[in-house]
């Protein structure tokens, strides 16, 4: 148990996606002008991320494992498709994507009325790709992937909103004009990594 | 018949150089900006990383553009990606049969080009809409444009993070008897967020007509 706290903590706030591993942040600065646009995507993010990482994870050990395929005949004992992986990951995310939608659509009006315009939208987030990428690269077990898919989304939602938060409160400074717009935004996501670099190193 | 259009007119020339310095995709357009922060704490890092993505880029532009009459609208993106994420592939393979140390310090980076939004952003905004020829300038010129930031944000990092570049020792540090002590915050994350903010603030003063209307 102490080890999926640790894991977790470590997704949120040691290795925070957006501000540690930069990724995501064409969608973290193009869609943290409001509070609510940033909670919605953070909550889709979350959503997305915890559905693929293990499902990713899953496909990863039963298809493109060495060995994997043994069971249809044991001239595949030594074949590996791990190479295939990128392309594979990214298919299971966009189809993933589209069942959420569809399923949210039909059961969840309300929850679709949020969401809606950000699902599409993450299914190319770099955010979601390298929660499969990092469980990979890191090979984590099912469970060790599901909190890591739930850490390393709340972990963006956590900065995005926060982010948007400092930037509606911006609008009312008086900003040099060629620092206006990304300039300033670049620089405000720079201290908030800073202010995030004090949990470098925590260990539960 | 008229002449067929010259390999590198004035408006070819305008579409592989435009990018680069006035509509670069990472200060103005604002794509790709995730993997250009990533790895940027190394010269060589960055360089092997902008080979890749001009790689990629250029023949993903071709590809899309090559297709770009036989994709029906609806499954435009479902091609794009797989067109990309095949070229992405190789480079990974190539980089682990040739360059492994390197490889594994860029690690997931490289498998992150394809959701770069550099290449999505260039291949639906461009290359689905134009021949392949300009296609090509156009993946040419935005590659070209991360590379001058990422190489500018590299060299800084590395120069005052470390006192090198590219591995060699241009200034000489304190603790080898040297004068130089080295800025530790320009290894560290957010170092990378100010470089970018300031060169983007560079940018809009040099080229005011670029700067937000609204802002």
């Amino acid at each position: 148990m102490e080890h999926y706290l640790n894991l977790f903590v470590k997704a949120v706030f040691v290795e925070n996606m957006a501000l540690a591993f930069f990724l995501g942040i064409c969608s973290f600065l193009a869609c943290s002008k409001k509070v609510e646009t940033a909670i919605g995507l953070g909550a889709a993010v979350v959503f997305v991320q915890v559905l693929t990482v293990p499902l990713n994870n899953l496909i990863l050990r039963y298809l493109l494992a060495e060995g994997a395929l043994a069971w249809i005949s044991p001239a595949f004992a030594r074949v590996s498709l791990a190479f295939l992986s990128f392309i594979l990951f990214i298919g299971t995310i966009a189809a993933a994507v589209q069942v959420v939608e569809m399923t949210i659509d039909r059961f969840a009006p309300a929850l679709y009325a949020t969401l809606g315009v950000f699902l599409p939208l993450i299914a190319v987030n770099c955010v979601i790709l390298a929660g499969s990428l990092f469980m990979q690269e890191r090979e984590y077990t099912f469970a060790e992937s599901v909190v890591f898919g739930l850490g390393s989304g709340g972990g963006f939602a956590l900065a995005i909103v926060a982010m948007a938060a400092v930037r509606e409160k911006l609008a009312y400074s008086d900003i040099p004009r060629g620092l206006r717009g990304t300039g300033i935004a670049f620089i405000t996501a720079g201290l908030l990594s800073l202010a995030f670099m004090v949990f470098s190193g925590i260990q539960l | 018949m008229t002449t067929a259009a010259p390999l590198l007119g004035p408006q070819e020339r305008a579409t592989l150089t435009r990018p680069i310095l006035i509509d670069n995709p990472i200060g103005i357009q604002m794509l790709g900006v995730c993997s250009a922060l990533a790895v940027t704490t190394r010269l060589d890092k960055a360089l092997v990383m902008c080979a890749c993505v001009v790689f990629v880029l250029v023949l993903a532009n071709l590809a899309v553009s090559l297709v770009r009459n036989y994709t029906p609208g609806s499954i435009r993106i479902i091609v794009q990606l797989t067109i990309i994420a095949s070229l992405v592939i190789v480079v990974d393979q190539v980089l682990k049969a040739y360059l492994y140390e390197l490889s594994l310090e860029l690690s997931v980076f490289v498998g992150l080009i394809i959701t770069n939004c550099i290449v999505m952003g260039r291949a639906e905004g461009f290359a689905m809409q134009n021949p392949p020829w300009p296609s090509v300038l156009d993946g040419l010129g935005n590659a070209l444009g991360y590379t001058v930031v990422l190489v500018l944000v590299a060299l800084a990092r590395e120069l005052f993070g470390a006192g090198r570049v590219l591995g060699f020792d241009v200034l000489p540090l304190a603790a080898g008897g040297g004068w130089y002590e080295p800025n530790g915050l320009m290894l560290i994350a957010p170092s990378a967020f100010f470089l970018v903010g300031l060169l983007i603030w560079a940018l809009k003063t040099w080229k005011p007509e670029l700067q937000d209307k609204e802002g």
